[in-house]
């Protein structure tokens, strides 16, 4: 028991600080949280219904996460916002002293400059983790978005 | 209160009629109000969706057998488009016959009848009113009158013909062909993406923009936009001012290509009027961007406009359908319909899904599109009386072979004014 306990403990450690860099920075920091040979998707959830594999956002490297990072600092227009990332639900499905399955819910709240806070996307985070040296990371992270439709873009990372 | 002559019911509209009068008799200006207004709104509803056009409704591949049914919209109104008994395409209204009810709410599926779950009023595959539940009373009592006609209570039909595996549907029984719709130039172009060969879909994606629909035709009709705002395209000469390209139209205006060919990451005499051209910017996964040729001609980009509600994008090798749904005169949905073709390898589909972050509705492409829309919106939206300046190549609608040009815009307009006779 106190194993796992120290291992949710590890884990929500990790899901916080993902929030913390998307939503209060440094997003650079975003892509450690992530092993090198990682795969992130942003992927509506009709799609995983249908069994269709198209994701929004789809990045099969840490080097690609980095360059979504790149771009979104360079090469992106867009309104400025603020992202709140709430991540509840936390459950481990199964794990090895290095390998970890587990899920967890989102909430992400969008705040435009002009407009009150709304909803962005509800959905779940489907994650495959990994020890290496002495933290966790993502192997994979599927970001599965409940809503078909997005309210206008999805700037930043979920 | 009784409606006098003198005095028009709707004072406001008078207001408005006199703001209806385009500014100067010119395309190369568009007035505010065709973004804002709702009665300009209903009119498009009426005069170009549920009128003598085709609309883009889905892919043939996504109706695999008899019974096979999705919805979607033409205009803002959803229609259901199916296969009946024998497989043949069927379109009709999603609305009962009965009480109006938006009966079904799946977006796609396989059923053998439709049944509204108010009443269940039951519907076959043609559209056709099969069943009235209690239509000869209860003990004697109640039901339809004696005379009342099953046939003259089905589903408001559309027109439904499909080209190469593209599904098109229309509420005016009068259409023309569809290949006589599209004209020579486009049909050339439309084949070249939809040869014949069967489709595969490889995933949705929806976005709500909250600006006016025109806005994202528009915005695929420009070609000077897409070497200023999209930075990522430019840098890895993905499409820019100085590359070999052409405007192309049909001989209404209503539908447009953009055409380009793909060029290389450096500075050039020509793109110093880019203030953020990187030329500095490297991809440290050159995975996300490893074009390779497969359509038969040299264009690496062909944008593809099918009036009223269609663009067809091929971008190196991202394929997707993105379908315009106006909902109100200040939003629209965008949905993206993602493929490739049956015969893709396994390279080819991750190429194709690698190449979507470009074009979606996180695209790190096309998120310049959706944001500039909502700010064009927000700006335009206080100023009804103020209209857009459309010079750039200078005022005339004909093709051009070049990207510095608004040409496709201002064609575009003088269609759209004719057929809104405004």
């Amino acid at each position: 028991m106190t194993a796992e306990l120290v291992l949710y403990r590890e884990l929500e450690d990790l899901y916080a600080r993902y929030a913390e860099y998307l939503d209060d920075g440094p997003l650079e920091s975003w892509p450690e949280c992530f092993t090198e040979s990682c795969l992130y998707l942003i992927i509506p959830r009709e799609n995983v219904e249908r069994g269709l594999p198209l994701a929004v956002m789809r990045c099969e490297s840490r080097d690609m996460l980095k360059d979504r990072v790149t771009a979104i600092r360079e090469t992106m227009l867009y309104e400025p916002r603020y992202l709140r990332h709430h991540v509840t639900n936390l459950r481990v499905l199964s794990h090895t002293a290095s390998e970890v399955q587990a899920v967890a819910n989102f909430t992400v709240v969008e705040v435009l400059p002009e407009e009150l806070p709304r909803i962005l996307l509800t959905g779940r985070y489907r994650d495959c983790l990994q020890q290496e040296d002495g933290a966790w990371r993502f192997t994979e992270r599927h970001c599965v978005y409940d809503s078909t439709l997005v309210p206008n873009s999805i700037i930043y990372p979920i | 209160m009784s409606a006098d002559a003198d005095t028009p019911m709707k004072p406001w509209l008078t207001t408005q009629t006199s703001r209806k009068a385009w500014p100067i008799d010119e395309h190369s200006r568009v007035p505010y109000w065709v973004y804002t207004d709702e009665d300009v709104f209903a009119r498009e509803m009426a005069r170009i969706f549920c009128g003598r056009s085709w609309s883009y409704v889905g892919l043939a591949v996504e109706l695999p057998e008899p019974g096979s049914f999705l919805t979607t919209t033409v205009g803002n109104r959803s229609v259901i488009i199916c296969r009946n008994r024998e497989g043949a395409l069927r379109a009709f209204a999603n609305r009962c016959a009965h009480r109006g009810v938006k009966f079904c709410r799946q977006r796609l599926g396989t059923t053998k009848r439709f049944t509204c779950p108010y009443h269940q009023w039951t519907y076959d595959l043609d559209g056709d009113l099969k069943g009235v539940p209690f239509r000869a009373g209860v003990k004697g009592q109640g039901g339809m009158p004696e005379d009342f006609d099953l046939t003259a209570h089905g589903l408001q039909p559309l027109k439904v013909t499909e080209h190469h595996g593209v599904l098109f549907a229309s509420f005016d029984q009068g259409v023309e062909n569809f290949l006589d719709y599209l004209g020579e130039t486009n049909r050339y172009y439309f084949e070249r993406v939809f040869d014949g060969r069967q489709l595969k879909v490889l995933g949705y994606s929806r976005q709500l923009i909250p600006g006016n629909w025109k806005l994202m035709f528009e915005n695929i009709k420009d070609p000077y936009h897409a070497s200023l705002l999209h930075v990522f395209l430019v840098t890895f000469g993905l499409f820019r001012a100085d590359q070999e390209a052409q405007v192309k139209m049909d001989d209404t205006g209503r539908h447009g290509l953009l055409i380009s060919r793909r060029g290389t990451q450096q500075a050039t005499e020509h793109t110093q009027d880019i203030a953020n051209l990187r030329t500095d910017f490297k991809l440290r996964d050159p995975r996300l961007l490893d074009p390779v040729k497969e359509f038969k001609d040299s264009a690496t980009v062909v944008m593809h406009t099918v009036w009223p509600n269609l663009i067809v994008q091929q971008q190196s090798n991202t394929l997707a359908m993105r379908q315009i749904q106006p909902r109100a005169a200040g939003s629209f949905e965008l949905s993206w319909t993602f493929f490739g073709f049956a015969d893709d390898d396994e390279a080819m589909t991750l190429r194709r899904l690698r190449q979507a972050n470009l074009m979606s509705a996180s695209g790190l492409v096309s998120g310049d599109d959706s944001e500039i829309i909502k700010l064009a919106q927000d700006g335009l939206t206080p100023y009804p009386d103020k209209a857009a300046v459309l010079e750039m190549g200078g005022r005339e609608t004909h093709d051009e072979d070049h990207m510095v040009t608004e040409t496709a815009i201002r064609a575009f307009y003088k269609y759209y004014r004719e057929v809104m006779e405004l």
